[in-house]
C-alpha cells in the first residue's frame, strides 16, 4: 500500500542525502519526494510517498527517526489528511482542438500559465487522482511536456481545533 | 580569555571529552593538528596503515566502553580508514574519527588529496559532519562524542577543513548538549516490563538470547542475576559472548550458524524467547521462518529498528539493557507470587531435554594424533590463561574456534568484528587493547590468511611495547571459505590457497618481535607457555590440520535444526 510519510527534519547540509541514501541503501522505494523550509528557520518539511507492507512502512518510519537530524516522521495516511501535487503540463492546441483543451482545463479548475500557436502550458494543482484523472483526459489530445511537483500532504484538523 | 588555534582547541576538547590515547596517521591536511597533539598529553600512537589506527581505536573502545579516537589525513588517509569506519559500525563501537580535508576554499575542485569523506561514509556512520564555519568546532566535536557514546552507540566522523583548524579563536565554555532531534530511549515502559515478567512466570521451556548490547550498556551482572533468580538457560551471539560466564551451568554456550548444537535446539524448541540486545541478525537465526516458531518473544533493544526488522516479536521493549533487566529483576523482587523454587520445578523437564542434546552433541573435534588441532590450540589458551586473557580475532575459521572453545568468563574480552566480518581486524584491534590494559594478556586468534591484511601493524605494537601475542592458526588456506567450496562447490579451492606465505616466525624476528612454532601436537603448550612468558611481542605459528572444519554448520538458508555436526 502507498504512504505518505511527513518528515520534520533540521535543515543541515546533507540532510536531503541522508533521508534518499537510507531509501536506496535499504531497498526502500520513494514515488515521489518534495521537501522545503517551514516557518521555524533551521527546519525543512520532507513529504515522501513510499510503497511497502506494513513491515516494511513500519522500517521505514523507524529508520527515518534514527537518522540524527529528523526531529519527527508521521505517517500521514494513518489518519484523515489533505495532500495536492501540482503539475505543469505542456498540451497540443491547434485550432481544433484549442477549445476543447480549455474546457477541459476549466472543469479541473486549471490555470493557462503559456500559450503559443500550438500549445498552452496549464498549471493544476489536485490529490493524486485529480492530476491522474486530467492526465488520462489530456494524453489522447496529446501532452509534449510534464513536470510535476510530487505530493506534499497535511493531516486534516481534529473537530475541535 | 586569549586565542587560539583550531587544533588547540581540537586537543583542549579531547582532553575535556577524557580521551588519552590516540590513534593515527599524517599528512598535510593534519599538520597542524598532529603539532597541536605532540604537544599535548596524549599517547599518540602512529600506526603503520589508517585502517590499523581505527581498528586500534575500535580495539580499546571494546575492552574499555569508551570512545576511541583516530585521526587520519585527508584522500587516502581517510578513504584507508573506511573499512574500520564500518566495522565499528555494525558492531555499534563509539569512534570519533577525524579526519582532515583540504582547505574550504578548494573544497569542491578536485583538489590535491580531497575526498568527499562525509560522502563516503554518510551510510556506515552514525552520524558525520563536515565542519564549515569555526564557531562551530568545538560544540560539533562534543556533540560527536556524545551521540558516539549514547543510545545505540557508534562511530562518528568530524571532517576538518586545514584552514579553519589553522585559524585562531576564542574556547568556547562547556554546556550541555541539547538536540531536540537525537533523544535515545533509555527508559523501558513500566507497563511492558510488568508484561514480560509476568510471561516469563508462565513459561516452561524459556531462552535467554544475548547479543552484544548487554555488554555494549554494561549489563552482564544484571543480565546474570535476572538469568540465576529465573532459573533460565542462556545462549549468547557472537558478540554477545562474555556477558554471561561460559563455563557456568546455565550457558548453552554460542547459538547460530555455528553455534552449539544445545542452543540451536533450544531456541527452536523453546516456548519463550527472552531477546536482549541482539538483533536477529541472519547468522544467528539462520531461515526466519523456521526461527523460533513455538515460542513467544520478548526483544528489549535500544534501537526501535532493530525491534521486528527481522522477527516480529510479542513484547518489544525499546530501553537500554541494562536500565531495563534492573526494571525486571526489581519487579520480581517485589512480586510475592514469584519464587525461584518454583520457576525450577517447572522448568525440570526442559534443563533434562537441554542436558540430553548437549550429551548427545557436545561442542567436540576428533583428535588426530600428532597433527595440530585448531580446537585444541584453543582449549590450551584458555586452560593457561585461565578463561581471563583479552582475545581478539581475525575473520574465518580461526574466529569462529575462538568463540567456540575459549570460555569467556568476563564481558569485554573478547573482540573480534561480528557483523561486517573484518580480515586484519584482530592485530590492530590487539594493540588498541593493551594500550588501554598495558598489564593485561591480550591475544589475537588469527588465521594465514586474515593476518597478512594488517601484518605492517607488528611495527606498531613494537614501537609502542605492546607485548601482543598472535597465534596464527595456520591451515595454509582461507579456510573458511575453503570450507564452503568443500560442503557446496565440490572441493574446488578456487582462490583458496596461496602459494606464497612468509615464513611468520623469519617475519616476526624481521619486525623485532618474537616467533614460535608448533608443528605437532606435544608442541603446543610449550609455546603457549613460553608465549605467554615473555614481555615482547609474540607471533606464533601453529601448523594446524589443513582440512579442518568449524562445527556444527547450519548451512546458509537453512534451519537452525539442520545442523551439520562433527
Ligand atoms: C577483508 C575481507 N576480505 C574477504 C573476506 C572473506 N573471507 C571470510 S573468511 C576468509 C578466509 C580467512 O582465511 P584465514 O585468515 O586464513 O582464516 P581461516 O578461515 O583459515 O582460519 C575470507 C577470505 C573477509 N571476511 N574480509
Ligand atoms: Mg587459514
Amino acid at each position: 500500500m502507498k504512504h505518505t510519510i511527513s518528515v520534520l527534519l533540521q535543515n543541515k547540509p546533507g540532510v536531503l542525502s541522508r533521508v534518499t541514501g537510507l531509501f536506496s541503501g535499504r531497498g526502500f522505494n520513494i514515488e515521489s519526494l518534495c521537501v522545503a523550509e517551514t516557518l521555524e528557520t533551521g527546519t525543512s518539511c520532507l513529504t515522501v510517498v513510499s510503497k511497502g507492507d506494513d513491515a516494511i512502512i513500519e522500517q521505514i518510519m523507524k529508520q527515518l527517526h534514527k537518522l540524527i537530524d529528523v526531529i519527527k516522521v508521521t505517517d500521514i495516511t494513518e489518519q484523515e489528511y489533505v495532500e495536492r501535487e501540482m503539475v505543469l503540463i505542456r498540451v497540443k492546441a491547434e485550432s481544433h482542438t484549442r477549445a476543447e483543451v480549455l474546457r477541459i482545463i476549466d472543469i479541473f479548475r486549471g490555470k493557462v500559465v503559456d500559450v503559443s500557436a500550438k500549445s498552452y502550458a496549464i498549471e493544476l494543482t489536485g490529490s493524486a487522482s485529480k492530476i491522474k484523472a486530467v492526465i488520462d483526459i489530456l494524453r489522447p489530445i496529446g501532452i509534449k511536456e510534464i513536470v510535476r511537483t510530487g505530493i506534499i500532504a497535511m493531516p486534516r484538523a481534529s473537530k475541535n481545533k | 580569555m586569549g586565542k587560539i588555534t583550531g587544533s588547540q582547541a581540537i586537543v583542549r576538547c579531547l582532553e575535556e571529552e577524557g580521551v588519552k590515547i590516540i590513534f593515527g596517521y599524517p599528512g598535510g591536511a593534519v599538520l597542524d593538528l598532529f603539532d597541536a597533539i605532540d604537544q599535548s598529553d596524549f599517547v599518540n600512537v602512529l600506526v603503520r596503515h589508517e585502517q590499523g589506527a581505527v581498528h586500534a581505536a575500535d580495539g580499546l573502545a571494546r575492552v574499555t566502553g569508551e570512545v576511541g579516537v583516530a585521526i587520519l589525513t585527508s584522500g587516502p588517509g581517510a578513504t584507508n580508514g573506511v573499512t574500520g569506519i564500518a566495522t565499528a559500525y555494525m558492531d555499534s563501537i563509539p569512534l570519533v574519527v577525524l579526519t582532515g580535508q583540504v582547505p574550504r576554499p578548494l573544497i569542491g575542485n578536485d583538489a590535491f588529496q580531497e575526498v568527499d569523506i562525509v560522502g563516503i561514509t554518510r551510510p556506515c556512520t552514525k552520524h558525520n559532519y563536515l565542519v564549515s564555519e569555526l564557531d562551530d568546532l568545538v560544540p560539533v566535536i562534543r556533540e560527536a562524542f556524545h551521540i558516539a557514546r549514547s543510545g545505540r552507540p557508534g562511530p562518528v566522523l568530524v571532517d576538518l577543513p586545514k584552514d579553519l583548524v589553522a585559524s585562531m579563536l576564542t574556547y568556547p565554555e562547556k554546556k550541555p548538549i541539547e538536540m531536540v532531534s537525537y533523544q535515545p530511549t533509555y527508559q523501558p515502559h513500566s507497563r511492558q516490563i510488568a508484561k514480560a515478567c509476568k510471561l516469563i512466570m508462565k513459561a516452561k521451556r524459556p531462552v535467554l538470547y544475548v547479543g552484544g548490547g548487554v555488554i555494549l550498556s554494561d549489563a552482564d551482572k544484571e543480565l546474570t542475576e535476572l538469568a540465576r533468580k529465573l532459573d533460565i538457560p542462556v545462549t549468547m551471539t557472537l558478540m554477545g559472548l562474555g556477558a554471561f560466564p561460559g563455563n557456568h551451568e546455565l550457558s548453552m554456550g554460542m547459538l547460530g550458524m555455528h553455534g552449539t548444537y544445545t542452543a540451536n535446539m533450544a531456541v527452536s524448541e523453546c516456548d519463550l524467547l527472552i531477546s536482549v540486545g541482539a538483533r536477529f541478525d541472519d547468522r544467528v537465526t539462520g531461515k526466519l521462518d523456521d526461527f523460533a516458531t513455538k515460542a513467544k518473544i520478548i526483544h528489549i533493544d535500544i534501537d526501535p529498528t532493530s525491534i521486528s526488522k527481522n522477527v516480529k516479536v510479542d513484547i518489544p521493549i525499546v530501553a537500554d539493557c541494562k536500565i531495563a533487566l534492573t526494571a525486571m529483576n526489581s519487579w520480581f523482587d517485589a512480586e510475592s507470587d514469584f519464587s525461584l523454587k518454583e520457576e525450577a520445578a517447572r522448568h525440570a523437564p526442559w534443563f533434562k531435554l537441554i542436558r540430553e542434546w548437549t550429551e548427545k552433541h557436545p561442542l567436540s573435534y576428533e583428535e588426530a594424533g600428532d597433527i595440530i588441532k585448531p580446537q585444541y590450540v584453543i582449549e590450551q589458551f584458555d586452560r593457561l590463561t585461565g578463561g581471563n586473557a583479552i582475545i581478539t580475532t581475525e575473520v574465518g575459521q580461526n574466529q569462529m574456534w575462538a568463540a567456540q572453545f575459549y570460555k569467556f568468563n568476563q564481558p569485554r574480552h573478547f573482540v573480534t568484528s561480528g557483523g561486517l566480518g573484518t580480515m586484519g581486524f584482530g592485530l590492530p584491534a590487539a594493540i588498541g587493547a593493551q594500550m588501554a590494559f598495558p598489564d593485561k594478556t591480550v591475544i589475537d586468534i588469527a588465521g594465514d590468511g586474515s593476518i597478512q591484511m594488517n601484518i605492517q601493524e607488528l611495527a606498531t605494537a613494537k614501537q609502542y611495547n605492546c607485548p601482543v601475542k598472535i597465534a596464527i592458526l595456520n591451515n595454509s588456506y582461507l579456510g573458511m571459505v575453503r570450507q564452503w567450496q568443500e560442503l557446496f562447490y565440490d572441493k574446488r579451492y578456487a582462490s583458496t590457497t596461496m602459494d606464497v606465505v612468509p615464513d611468520f616466525v623469519d617475519l616476526a624476528k624481521a619486525f623485532g618481535a618474537v616467533g614460535l612454532r608448533a608443528t605437532t601436537k606435544d608442541e603446543v603448550i610449550p609455546v603457549i607457555k613460553e608465549a605467554l612468558a615473555t614481555d615482547n611481542v609474540v607471533v606464533m605459528d601453529f601448523k594446524i590440520e589443513k582440512e579442518e572444519g568449524v562445527y556444527p554448520m547450519v548451512p546458509a538458508g537453512k534451519a537452525n535444526t539442520e545442523m551439520l555436526l562433527v
